[in-house]
């Protein structure tokens, strides 16, 4: 007869294993289309377009980012003015959003005011319309203004885009710091403004490093208002420039990809620093015994 | 070094009243108690003290300054939260040293005194630790460690130790206690919990629905409650308190029963009147197994059923019928008793108390 603890234990490690075995299959599928993007930027359009499909590849080469990098005429796309246009685009929407929405999250957690919810309501709302949609009266609009194709136009937009989700998210954090927080500040001899920095902002970081990277990543990424708003290198942003490997007749597929990646490498970099401030439960310890 | 007057101290939120202009005297160096059930006001009162609530009315004055419309910050005052309202941020010697920071003390003079406020409370162990890492009474000792390092006029405390469990609780009495007697600052204490109000304060100020009732010292509140509220909040277990009719110099309960009026009362009660009976469970007694060795001078004795018994060890809880309905009685040197027993219950009448029925007072001169 079989030990019931052999048995047992058994079950255990076989279920451990078909456990990890499933969540290694999990992650491949999440990860592949990153990893197809990556290995089709080095791979010649040929091999890419092949029926059926090559999954392993045959000749690999970095042809595409040098052409990339080599300027206009050889193949190249101005890269370095769409890179500089999608930082200063994405940083300064990102820094303008999340103070607007610390503000506001702060104002909708702690006060009470006439119309409060029907506000925060309406800020919801704003998000339902699709981005897509405000293309055309925005464009009419920003003609009219003398703001297509500028900086301050795209930064425009995108604060609008984002403010009403940094104020959802970050007034949910500032909902979670005990109000007793920052009335024992007072009384330790803190003002309003100093008992705000010293106790309840360092408390409500990890949500507002949230905040920031979705906003920074929405606007990073964001291509149907930009594809609208903009005209030339003066303020093309990456996503619109991946349209400069389209041709009337071919896709550079490989090159389409190289730019991806290009892409990706500063968002991924932003993400990996910021969220060492994602630690949440910094809260825990503050009431109750 | 600081009196606190209330005068006419009033707080509205819209249109309704929660606390109707107060006046209440304390004196330096004073601990005094602000006790009463929830909503009573008493914690509306301490935040306005506080200045963590606006005043609708009237006006505070802490150590002969009018301080109605000063932030908390220029009150000289400190807090012990219910909840504690530690930095969980800081570490517990950056929690205690956090208000001389913001004072912007010098580095050495904050370690002195960082250190004094830890000796005093014994957290040097815990001074690196994060408040999560604390056990309910060592957040709790953080708190007041970091009242006392503002070394503040007056210690505000609002129901401090509420969290804990009654073990805790009792420890953490006696150490606030010796807390005031080092620190010799005004305390007002407000809590919920009678006994905690006589057991560490000069003067119990009892709240009820935002008007006081009375103030007075441990003693006087039980001995001489002012009101009918006073007499049912004061003591453990509470009073008897059952309403009667004077006719014919006793009083009649409304279930038939009656007693004598005590003697006290016969000047001051006239037939007719409705009254309220008061006697606490320590004047209400298994014959010969009550308080006082005799030298009562009013003693009645009848004999009642016993419904139910409530053993404490050292004395058990009777309740005796009487008229209807369970009187609690206090017995010492128990004998054991079961439910049903008849056994005969002495009134000491002279120390009864008597309230109007009508407005609550007391009757007694």
């Amino acid at each position: 007869m079989m030990d019931e603890n052999a048995s047992a234990r058994l079950i255990r490690r076989t279920l451990t294993v078909a456990h990890r075995v499933g969540l290694f299959l999990a992650m491949l599928l999440i990860c592949l289309p990153g990893i197809w993007i990556v290995l089709s930027s080095l791979r010649p359009t040929v091999e890419i377009m092949a029926k059926p499909p090559v999954w392993i590849p045959q000749q690999l080469s970095f042809d595409a980012y040098v052409a990339m990098f080599s300027g206009i005429g050889k193949g190249g796309i101005p890269v370095l003015d769409y890179f500089r246009n999608s930082l200063i685009i994405s940083v300064t929407s990102t820094v303008i959003a999340v103070a607007i929405g610390m503000a506001g999250g702060y104002a909708f957690a702690r006060y009470r005011f006439r119309g409060k919810s029907s506000m925060f309501l309406g800020l919801m709302l704003t998000r339902t319309v699709p981005g897509i949609a405000l293309s055309l009266p925005l464009f009419f609009l920003y003609v009219r203004l003398g703001i297509i194709d500028t900086h301050i136009g795209m930064i425009l937009a995108y604060v609008a885009l984002n403010v009403p989700f940094t104020i959802w998210l970050i007034d949910g954090f500032f909902r979670q710091v005990p109000k007793d927080l920052a009335e024992a500040a007072q009384i330790d001899g803190c003002t309003r403004w100093q008992a705000f920095w010293q106790v309840e902002f360092p408390l409500a970081r990890p949500g507002i490093a949230s905040a920031a990277i979705f906003a920074f990543l929405t606007c990073w990424n964001e291509f149907a208002l930009a594809s609208q708003l903009t005209r030339s290198v003066n303020s093309k942003t990456l996503p619109v420039g991946l349209l400069d490997y389209t041709a009337e007749f071919t896709i550079d597929w490989r090159g389409m990809c190289a730019l991806a990646v290009v892409m990706i490498i500063p968002a991924l970099t932003l993400t990996y620093i910021v969220q060492k401030h994602l630690v949440g439960g910094l809260t825990s310890g503050a009431v109750k015994g | 070094m600081a009196t606190v007057s209330l005068k006419k101290l009033t707080k509205r939120y819209g249109n309704i009243e929660i606390v109707h202009g107060i006046d209440l005297e304390i004196a330096d160096r004073e601990f005094i108690a602000l006790v009463g059930p929830s909503g009573c006001g008493k914690s509306t009162t301490l935040r306005m003290i506080a200045g963590l609530e606006d005043i609708s009315g009237g006006a505070i004055d802490i150590g002969g300054r009018v301080v109605n419309d000063l932030p908390p910050r220029s009150r000289n005052i400190s807090m012990v939260f219910q909840s504690y309202a530690l930095y969980p941020h800081m570490t517990v010697r950056e929690n205690l040293g956090f208000s001389l920071k913001i004072a912007g003390a010098a580095k050495d003079d904050m370690d002195r005194r960082v250190a004094e406020a830890s000796a005093i409370l014994g957290l040097d162990e815990l001074l690196e630790r994060r408040p999560s890492q604390l056990s309910g009474g060592q957040r709790q000792r953080v708190a007041m460690g970091r009242a006392i390092v503002r070394d503040p006029d007056v210690f505000l405390f609002d129901e401090p130790l509420s969290n804990l469990d009654a073990k805790l609780r009792t420890q953490m009495r006696t150490e606030i206690k010796k807390l005031h007697a080092k620190v010799k600052s005004t305390v007002i204490y407000v809590t919920h919990d009678q006994v905690e109000a006589m057991t560490l304060a000069d003067r119990i100020v009892i709240m009820r629905s935002g008007y006081i009732e009375q103030v007075g010292t441990p003693d006087e509140v039980f001995s001489r409650p002012a009101t009918r509220f006073v007499a049912g909040f004061i003591g453990s277990p509470p009073m008897n308190l059952h309403e009667a009719t004077v006719s014919g110099g006793r009083l009649v309960f409304s279930g038939g029963d009656s007693l004598p009026l005590p003697g006290q009362f016969k000047p001051r009660t006239a037939a007719g009147d409705k009254v309220v009976f008061g006697i606490r469970p320590d004047d209400f007694y298994p014959t010969g197994h009550g308080l006082s060795a005799g030298g009562e001078t009013e003693v009645h004795q009848v004999e009642l059923p016993v419904s139910i018994t409530e053993p404490l060890g050292n004395e058990t809880l009777v309740f005796a019928e009487f008229n209807g309905a369970d009187w609690v009685s206090r017995m010492l040197n128990p004998k054991p008793l079961k439910a049903g027993d008849r056994i005969g219950m002495s009134f000491d009448l002279s120390r009864a108390h008597l309230f109007s029925a009508e407005t609550g007072k007391s009757l007694r001169s």
